[in-house]
Order: structure tokens, then sequence, then C-alpha cells
């Protein structure tokens, strides 16, 4: 068969089709479990659907206590992470200096490097320092990879920044504060927002490192996990993927269209 | 007459690499004062010194009989006008013109203001709500004037302002510069390596090599009494003629410099200072461009076009002024 050169032929197209049922259709499977009826099995089709585990999962207070948890980590996480990943891409975007590079692998290595490693590193350096298992354990193992996010994110758009920028605000009479406030994080902010989003998506859906450094704590995806091995009311399971995949899908796509915009305020060209 | 800068054995060096080296320098207020050099003679640095992103490795420098050295950028009365303008890309024109006033605690009604004269000031009237990134070169550079100029400084700095122009657009900002230099009545400090805008625009030029200021004087200074081989090469096509060429011309024996122009063809009769064989002739427009060897060396002479011109491979008498031939003094 013959077919233009930006047109796919039919059994291409139905491989992509394939591919996309592939990878789709298991989250549709776990959405359309949180409405079923059934309670201990994965029944196809579900026997009858209903709403009661949403509020099943309303009053369950070990989901609360993990949705908390979660909230919390995460979001101390992104904060610690912004502040040190903005910090580190303006020191290496902005000055040459010795093992400049060597220090930027190092920044990025956490990320490259596998979760469980990671986690057992952690694990076995706490309990060298008789670090006991907190809320900070678990801060400090997702401000790992959460720093290289926001470092990702930051460092190329301050090598967009021309450093005459920051000189010509000080010629103005702009001081390092205002400097920064009307000039640098003008540039960068949709790059911190979106590294942010992106690390506060990524904290709050590991599982890997955290089951290294929680102790007995459970953070949602722990939590999940859990019911998955020893379940009690089923669907309530579901019913939370359903609200991590919200929490986590929405800051994913707000952070692609803020570093979409972000590309024309450059706009010099240089 | 005041001095609005003034360099005391400055010196900055990175590590072994002596950018400007034992400096020292007067420029006076309402000057137009042009750091003329090559690209790495420090001319550059040179500025950066007195904005104040650069500080001296040692040495003084006093901008209006205060001590700069130590003192921020934003804490001195001096703007400047960047070789990449460093336009604010998320700002629009008028808050790019007004960002001075702005982190002075100006209010908004009033910056509007004085940055909507800014800009009539350098004819951008209409241009402030766009983006830096919507003008042209030549509208940037004026937004980066207009945008220095609004916080009156005592002292405009000026990092190779055209270098970035076309031709055409370069030699009209020329003359609007000195014009808008001699109304405004602020030291303008500029940086360039062209030494045709450096003569046209300057009251005086300091010439740059390595670190250090070769010459200082005002452009006919420069041009016409060159101190150094480098000056008057750097500075125009002149002549340069070894101390055996010299002396046999009746100098002493030193290098000396002779211009194009100020060499003619001996009339008849005349007494002739040397004789020339024509190598070749080169037809300019309005004059001709001779390449004579004399005595084994290359001169070039330029000719009006209308007269009698020589033919290729003629022995020419030749003729100069007594005060033509510009001996070096700083030259062995």
């Amino acid at each position: 068969m013959h077919s233009d050169r930006n047109r796919s032929s039919f059994g291409l197209k139905l491989a992509a089709a394939g591919g996309l049922i592939f990878m789709h259709l298991p989250i549709v499977l776990i959405f359309v479990y949180a409405f079923t009826t059934e309670e201990h099995s994965y029944q196809w089709p579900p026997p009858g659907l209903t709403l009661k585990w949403f509020e099943a999962a309303w009053n369950r207070p070990d989901v609360w206590e993990a949705l908390w948890l979660s909230v919390r980590v995460s979001t101390v996480s992104t904060l610690i992470a912004l502040i040190l990943g903005s910090l580190c891409a303006a020191a290496v975007s902005g000055s040459k200096f010795f093992g400049r590079e060597t220090i930027s692998l190092l920044v990025i290595l956490p990320i490259a490097l596998p979760g469980i490693i990671t986690g057992i590193a952690l694990r076995s350096a706490f309990s060298l320092a008789d670090i006991p298992f907190s809320f900070w354990t678990i801060v400090l193992g997702h401000a790992t990879f959460c720093v290289v996010v926001v470092y990702n994110n930051a460092v190329a758009r301050f090598r967009r920044l021309s450093g005459s920028l920051v000189e010509a605000a000080m010629d103005l009479g702009a001081d390092q504060f205002q400097t920064f406030r009307y000039v640098i994080l003008p540039n960068i902010g949709t790059a911190l927002l979106a590294g942010g989003m992106l690390a506060f998506a990524l904290s709050f859906d590991e599982v890997i490192v955290t089951t290294f450094t929680a102790g007995q704590q459970s953070t949602l995806p722990i939590w999940m996990l859990e019911e998955l091995v020893r379940p009690r009311q089923r669907p309530v399971t579901n019913v939370v993927a359903m609200v991590v995949v919200l929490v986590t899908f929405l800051p994913i796509l707000a952070a692609y269209y803020f570093t979409r915009g972000g590309s024309d305020v450059e706009g010099q060209g240089k | 007459m005041s001095i609005a800068v003034r360099f005391q054995q400055v010196s900055r060096h990175y590590g072994a690499v002596r950018a400007v080296d034992d400096l020292n320098l007067e420029i006076a207020e309402g000057e137009f004062f042009a750091l003329l050099g090559p690209s790495g003679s420090g001319k550059t640095t040179c500025l950066r010194l007195i904005a104040g992103f650069e500080q001296p490795t040692a040495g003084h420098i006093e901008i209006f009989g205060e001590r700069a050295e130590g003192v921020p950028p934003y804490l001195r009365n001096v703007n400047t006008v960047f070789q990449d303008y460093a336009l604010f890309p998320h700002l629009n024109v008028i808050d790019n013109v007004a960002f001075g006033l702005m982190v002075r605690g100006v209010d908004a009604k009033a910056r509007r203001k004085q940055a909507e004269e800014a800009l009539e000031l350098v004819k951008l009237s209409g241009f402030g709500d766009r983006k830096p990134g919507q003008l042209s070169g030549g509208q940037r550079q004026r937004v980066a004037l207009a945008r220095a100029l609004i916080n009156r400084p005592k002292v405009l700095l000026l990092d190779e302002p055209l270098g970035a122009l076309d031709l055409k657009l370069r030699e009209q900002m020329q003359d609007e510069l000195k014009s808008l230099q001699k109304s405004l009545n602020i030291t303008f400090v500029f940086v360039t390596h062209d030494q045709g805008e450096a003569l046209s625009m300057a009251d005086r030029v300091a010439v740059f090599n390595h670190g250090k200021i070769m010459q200082a004087g005002t452009p006919e200074d420069i041009y016409q009494r060159p101190h150094s081989r480098f000056v008057a090469d750097f500075v125009g096509s002149s002549n340069l003629l070894p101390p055996v060429l010299v002396k046999s011309v009746g100098g002493p024996e030193r290098w000396a410099s002779l211009r194009p122009e100020a060499l003619s063809i001996a009339p008849e009769g005349q007494p002739e200072r040397a004789r020339g064989k024509v190598a070749a002739l080169t037809y300019l427009g309005a004059s001709v461009r001779i390449a004579l060897d004399v005595g084994g060396e290359r001169l070039t002479m330029v000719l009006p076009a209308r007269g009698t011109l020589p033919a290729v491979g003629e022995d020419v008498p030749l003729h100069w002024d007594d005060d033509a031939l510009h001996v070096m003094e700083d030259e062995k």
C-alpha cells in the first residue's frame, strides 16, 4: 500500500493506539474499581456501581493521617528544594570557579542514582548517626531528589539570564535585594514554580526512598502499598489512588504550561 | 573645571593577568572622553572600575572628588549603557526606562512622566508599551541610553555603544550622542576599539595597550603627534619611518610617523626631501592612494585625484612640511 509522506500506515496507527491503550487502560480500571460494589476481589465487570467507598475513605482516620503526612513532607521538601536548588543554580551559572562542573554533576547525581541506593545509604547513615526515624528523615530523603528537579529548571533559566542584567539593575541604583526582587525573580519565577510543582509531585508519590527513611510512619503511597498486601475495604485504596493522581497530575500539567509560557518571556533572544 | 574621574596608580590584576596596570588618568567634568584600544587592552576593565563592577587591586579612584573604591555600583552617581544594552526582558520600555526611579521610590505617576520625557529625548516617544524583544537594535540602544540618563548621572559610561549597529545607524548615533552630550553637559566616558569613532566623537582620547595608557590627548594630538609606533599604527593609517630612513632625510635617528596626506610631490625647482618609486596607484574617488618605495620602505601617499598624477614605475621627488614628520619620543 502506498501512503503519503505525512500519512502513516494503518498498521502503525493500530500499533500506536494499542500502545496508548496498554499504558492508560489500567489507570482507567483503577478509577472504575473505585465505584465497584464488590469489596474483596477485583471482579470484571464490576457487579454494580456505588459511591459508598468515597464516604468510607472520608471516614477512615488512617487515610487522613497518611494524606496529611504526605502533604507536609512534600511541602517542606519542596520548600527546601526551592531554596537550595535555586541558590545552587545561581552559583553554578553565575560564576566560574574551580570544580564547577563537578559540583553540577554531584547535585544532579541523586536523581540518576537508583532510589533504592539513596534509600539504603540514608538508612545506614541515619542508624550510624543514631538519628531516629521522624518526619524530618522522610523530608531529608525526599529533598535529595527534589533539589535536583528545582536545580535543573532554574539553572537553564539562569544561563539564559544575561549577567549584565544584574549589573544593569545595580548600576541603576537597585541594591542586592531589589535586584533579586525586580530582575532575577521575574526572570526565573516560572522556572522555580515549574520546578517546585514537579518536586512536589515527585515527593508526593515517592515510595522507595520513603520505605527506608519512614520507619513506622505511613505516607499516602506507603499506606496504599500496605493496603494492597492486607486489604480492608479494597475499593477505598482505589479512591485514594484517584486522589493521588489528581494531586500529582495537576501540578505537573501546570508546570508544563508555565515553562511553555516562560520561553517567550526571554524576549531578547540572547 | 573640576575633575570628574581620577585614577591614581590604579591596577586591576586577575591572577597573573594585569588587565589594568598602574594607571593614571584624569577626566574633566563635561568632557566626552574615549577609551580606545584593541580588545584585551584594559579599556573595558577601566570602565567597569568607574561603574563599580570591579574593584581596583591597588591605587585610588575618585569620582568628583569622592573616593570610589569599596562603594557599590548602586551608590555611585554613575550610569552605564551596556554593550548588549542589558534591557530587562520582562519589562516594557517605559518600565525599563523608569527602573532607576522605581528602585529609588519615586511614585508611579512621576516616574512615568519622567520616563516619557527621557524617551522623547532619545526620539522614542510612543514606544513605551513595547517589550525590548519587539525593538530593533538601534531602538534598544536608545532605550538603554534613556534608562541610563533618567538618573541624571554625573558620569555616563558607554561600553562599545555603537558596536552592534550597522554603519549608517552608527554614524547617525555618533552625531546624536555628541549633541546629546553637549546639551546635557554630562561627562561621557566611552569605550571603543574603533579609532574613527573615538577621533570623531571625543574631546580627548586615551589609547590603551596591555593595561596601560600609551597616550592621552585631543584627537588631533593623537592623530598628528603619536608618541609611539603603537599609537601611530592603531590610530590611523600612518607611515612609520624606521630610524635609518629618518636619519637619511635629515632627522634624528629615531622612529617617526608621516601621515599619507602630508606627503606630496615636490614641485619643479623646489628642494626634494626624498625620492620614491611609484609601486601602485589606487583610485579612491576624491583622492588617489599611491604606494611608494622609498629607500626600501613602503610608504603611502594620498593625493587629490585632480591634477597630474605620476605613473607606476616613475621616480618622483617627495615633499613634506617641516612639522609633518613627527619624531616619536617614546620609541628608541
